[in-house]
């Protein structure tokens, strides 16, 4: 049974992105084990309010594990202990009555921190702007049946699709590296047919473009995949190593 | 070809390719040490007369060495890359996520791999090949003696099963992953190659530990 439970958390506090960061702790009394995570941190702010002080800053939209806005490294995990969720998603029956819980932004160089909790994350737009899509010129509308498309490629596409976007796997790995985001985004699109014809451009331009944000080096390790929220696998980092080096080779 | 150097998987394609070549290397090497348990004679002639200071091996051992140093010079390359990336605020709670230990410390293993390599290139290669070339006074043509020598010292016994322990972290790791890198890997593979590495890395370091004892204990030239 959920109880209520009094629990510290111990966050990390930025006024700015070029401020020096610190950790405030704070106390907080008879948090159901029922409510969300972020409904904890909105109640830490209504109380932070009611102090006069200032609430913590952090990234929150829909609130159902889809948007991939959410984020906060907890207790050394990306989206907290429980697996293949989301931060939203995660609920306070995963802490013990008098538990700190230790929450930090994510921390790489290829996403500064703006304040408090909330990282800048257009790195991942820019990644997708430089490639991530099917270039739509448009003629008549192609009949759904007239490409056939294999099972197990459909699957493997949408499998790679549900990458939302969140950047755990660049927090979870020791190498600040955005593989596994890029490997996703290139993946769902190479393995369909109308994908195919851009894949080459595709995978130089998407790689291109996270080398130059400042993003590391992939070495396997596999911690993003451990972390990821909605399982994306590091065999697409495989099929985006083949991608790029088939589409290097060709020219 | 510029992308070989520039880009992040072109980078990595170098570290695998050179490691790939290592691993093979390896497994000739432990060929060779394997003849030394059957017959001392056999060492020799294959150490003096197929490689020693023939053109052949020279050039062997050049290709053998550069692969060693871009080996090395990329692993530097790239871990200093990613440890900027990583960015300059660290994490205050210890990561908790669950990875191979060996996927995380490939530098570490690979530094304690080098400092193994200048004791065993002193103890063996200096003693013969080179000394040959440049007519350094001492050279040894009875390779299976030097080896005998070296090796019945306990110390020297302990430190090659320590660096052997290191390297089978290192290949462990090292081997999926180069494969990965170069794109042959995929949901059905992963566990395959896996598997694989963990023979091939149990298979040689396994075989270097074998050898080193039986030459410690004694139990060499078996056929004679």
């Amino acid at each position: 049974m959920d109880k209520d439970i009094n629990i510290k958390v111990k966050v990390w506090r930025q006024n700015g992105p070029k401020e020096k960061g610190r950790f405030e702790t704070y106390a907080l009394k008879n948090i159901s084990q029922g409510s969300s995570f972020l409904e904890m941190l909105d109640i830490l702010n209504e109380q932070l309010i009611n102090e006069g002080k200032i609430p913590v800053a952090f990234d929150h939209d829909c609130r159902e594990g889809i948007c991939g806005m959410c984020s906060l490294y907890i207790n050394g995990h990306p989206h907290g202990p429980d697996g293949e969720i989301t931060t939203c998603q995660l609920h306070m029956r995963s802490f013990n009555d008098g538990d700190t819980i230790t929450i930090e932004p994510w921390r790489s160089a290829g996403f500064p921190i703006i304040k408090d909790l909330v990282v800048d994350r257009t790195a991942f737009e820019k990644i997708m702007q430089a490639g991530g899509y099917v270039s739509v010129n448009t003629g008549g509308i192609p009949d759904a049946n007239a490409i056939p498309i294999p099972r197990d490629k459909a699957e493997l596409a949408m499998d790679a699709a549900a990458c939302i976007g969140c950047g755990a796997c660049v927090a979870a790995c020791k190498n600040g590296s955005a593989m596994l985001f890029v490997a996703a985004k290139v993946s769902q699109l190479a393995l369909l047919p109308q994908g195919k014809p851009e894949a080459a451009r595709r995978a130089k331009s998407m790689v291109a473009k996270m080398d130059e944000l400042g993003f590391g080096n992939c070495t396997n390790t596999g911690a993003c995949e451990v972390e990821c929220p909605k399982n994306i696998s590091i065999s697409n980092i495989a099929r985006l190593n083949r991608e790029f080096l088939k589409a290097k080779f060709k020219d | 070809m510029s992308w070989l150097i520039k880009s992040s998987i072109g980078r990595k394609l170098i570290q695998s390719i050179s490691g790939l070549f290592l691993i093979l290397f390896l497994l000739f090497h432990l060929s060779m040490n394997v003849v030394l348990i059957f017959s001392h004679e056999t060492y020799d002639f294959l150490a003096n007369e197929i490689l020693g200071a023939n053109w052949w091996a020279i050039v062997g051992t050049l290709v053998l060495g550069l692969g060693v140093v871009v080996h090395i010079i990329y692993a530097v390359i790239l871990t200093l890359q990613n440890w900027i990336a990583r960015g300059r605020n660290r994490y205050a709670s210890k990561s908790k996520t669950q990875v191979a230990w060996s996927s995380k410390n490939m530098f570490v293993l690979g530094v304690f791999i080098v400092l193994f390599l200048f004791i065993h290139m002193y103890q063996m290669w200096y003693q013969m090949q080179f000394k040959d070339l440049f007519g350094i006074e001492g050279v040894r043509h009875d390779g299976a003696q030097l080896v005998v020598d070296v090796l019945s010292q306990t110390w020297v016994l302990i430190a090659y099963v320590v660096a052997f322990i290191a390297l089978w972290f290192h290949l462990n790791h090292g081997f999926w992953s180069a494969l990965h890198t170069v794109g042959w890997n995929n949901d059905i593979w992963m566990k395959r190659l896996k598997r694989l590495g963990y023979f091939v890395s149990t298979l040689i370091v396994l075989g270097f530990i074998v050898v080193a004892f039986a030459v410690y204990l004694g139990y060499t030239n078996l056929l004679v």
